[in-house]
């Protein structure tokens, strides 16, 4: 770049900073949901801003500039409309598109400028498209996972961690080469490949319960890429949205990893496929208390402080907007009800939020594990709904237990544990969950849906 | 071409947007967690002008094809990661009146 600007790219520059300033408030803005509207509106004009100083600095060929962005329009307008249960199969393909955008600019950017290129400029370039390579891959891969077009379960092999590592190796071991000597053009299309094979490596033994973590960590990898994509070329807006995006993704994974008892390095190197032994073993006759809608409606409409723990299993059983009616009855009849949702419940991070947000729950009502685990000794009912290992007593006590250390929401604390549940199959992760043995839990079996819909009748009848 | 110190401009802008980044998010209450995710996706896909140039300069057909693709993509982020967001904010309601502005 020369030292002197031209009087147009002085306002293109300008407009980039204003732009970088508005995304910068818009995420600032995102601390409370009654500011994060704004947030969204400093975010499109930003865009705007960013995308029209970019058409008036190049004033050229815009016929077909303008058939691209209709196309994206016309994909992008129905991502935006899909079901809120599907948000993280959504979030985890736009991490591929994003990232498949960074990587054919910078294949292109590779073609035009090599061999011509300095070594500093190479390495960055080679770690956007490696980066954009196995994050877009990846994020396919997670997405279908998601969306149950790929087995949830994890696929694991003997070596295989040896194995990722070798095509890992093979993809930075191309790049040093390309460093080294960029007109070996015809290397970069093979290291584009490694770096897509490892992306889907890397996600193949990787099981459904993990994936807010995996999520959360694509997401900081297609930041990362789209930040080297700004180095490459020059533009100080994409460095500041990529770090912006990187910083967000990395801050999710650590809350994401330590929900889950992960250690960060295990996330760094997506080593979280282990696969959970199932502590099934040494299963004596424990005797459980299940109790009916009618009794359960009883002792709801005679407590003071109810505290729900709502699970995945919810949404599934899209029991979501029958919890509604149980939170509208009990409300009425001056019960306190508030939700306590672990940092992993849904399948990203504050996914549960969105779920019960959609139900008409009034956010205020949703708190979060750290600050509700000190209130269940004073609640008299814990209401379960499709969660278990969140609530599992033995990742506090038992080392043994395959989920030991791993945070959880106290609700055995609480004077009287309700669990919906559909039988006495150990959940998810084939894990048992002594919580269903203890004096003062009740177990209510049926559907989540059903069973939360006949509480909500028993209340509606049983007036006076 | 780029000199050594524009290298350490753009070192210098990535580790302090990246300090920003840091404090801002971390202050994100957890509740908005999935709308936050979603916004800065689209945000990310500011990296459709990258694109946009390579479609507008036309210096070589495979950039020109490869950045359509690339457009058509970020496009498609910006559209839909904006609109899912605005969704989500949108069903987050209070049990307290709303306060006056």
């Amino acid at each position: 770049m020369t030292a002197e600007l031209a009087g147009n790219q002085i306002i293109v520059e300008i407009l980039y900073l204003v732009a970088s300033v508005l995304f910068i408030l818009s995420l600032k803005w995102m601390s409370s949901p009654t500011t994060a509207r704004h947030g969204i509106w400093a975010g499109e004009a930003g865009m705007v801003l960013a995308i029209c100083g970019t058409l008036l600095h190049h004033g050229m060929r815009y016929q077909w500039i303008a058939t691209a962005l209709v196309l994206g329009t016309i994909i992008g307008v129905p991502l935006g409309r899909v079901a809120m249960t599907a948000v993280p199969q959504r979030t985890a393909l736009s991490h591929a598109f994003g990232a498949l955008c960074v990587t054919l600019v910078g294949s292109a950017e590779f073609y035009l400028r090599t061999p011509d290129i300095s070594r500093f400029m190479m390495s960055v370039l080679s770690i956007e498209v490696v980066l954009g390579g196995l994050t877009f891959t990846g994020s396919l891969m997670a997405a279908g996972k998601l969306q149950e077009i790929l087995p949830q379960r994890p696929l694991t092999y003997r070596g295989q961690n040896f194995v990722n590592f070798l095509v890992l190796a093979a993809a930075l071991a191309l790049a040093v080469y390309l460093v080294l000597h960029p007109e070996a053009r015809n290397l970069f299309p093979l290291m584009i490949l490694l770096a897509l094979i490892f992306g889907v490596s890397l996600i193949i033994p990787i099981g459904g319960a993990d994936m807010p973590t995996v999520i959360s960590l694509l997401n900081a990898y297609a930041g990362l890429s789209a930040a080297a994509m700004g180095f490459v070329l020059d533009s100080k807006l994409l460095i500041i949205a990529g770090a912006l995006d990187g910083s967000s993704g990395l801050i999710l994974s650590i809350i994401m990893s330590k929900a889950m008892n992960r250690s960060f390095t295990n996330v760094l190197f997506g080593a979280f496929g282990q696969v959970q032994a199932s502590a099934a073993a040494g299963q004596e006759e424990r005797t459980v208390r299940s109790a009916t809608p009618e009794e359960a409606a009883a002792i709801l409409s005679a407590a003071g402080k109810v505290i729900v723990v709502p699970g995945y299993g919810m949404a599934v059983a899209q029991a979501q907007h029958k919890v509604r009616e149980l939170y509208d009855g009990l409300t009425k009849r001056g019960v306190d009800v508030r939700f306590a949702i672990h940092p992993v419940a849904g399948r990203m991070p504050g996914h549960m939020n969105v779920l019960l947000a959609e139900a008409d729950i009034p956010y205020d009502r949703l708190v979060e594990m750290d600050e509700i685990n000190g209130d269940f000794p004073a609640t008299d009912v814990a209401l379960v709904i499709g969660a278990n290992d969140v609530t599992n007593p033995a990742a506090r006590t038992d080392t043994t237990s395959p989920i030991y250390g791993m945070p959880i929401l106290d609700v055995d604390k609480a004077h009287t544990v309700m669990v919906i549940k559909r039988s006495m199959n150990p959940g998810f992760a084939g894990i048992d969950n002594p919580l269903y043995y203890l004096d003062n839990t009740l177990m209510l079996f049926g559907d989540a849906k059903a069973f939360v819909g006949s509480i909500v009748r028993e209340l509606g009848g049983g007036h006076g | 071409m780029s000199s050594s110190s524009t290298l350490i401009n753009a070192l210098f802008i990535f580790v302090l947007a990246g300090f920003i980044g840091f404090e801002v998010i971390r202050r994100v209450s957890p509740l908005l967690h999935t709308p936050l995710m979603s916004l800065t996706n689209a945000l990310d896909a500011i990296a459709v002008v990258g694109a946009i140039v390579l479609v507008g300069e036309h210096k070589s057909q495979l950039a020109e094809i490869l950045g359509f693709i690339a457009v058509v993509a970020a496009t498609s982020n910006i559209v839909g990661g904006f609109l899912i967001t605005d969704r989500m904010l949108r069903m987050f309601k209070s049990s307290r009146p709303a306060p006056k502005p």
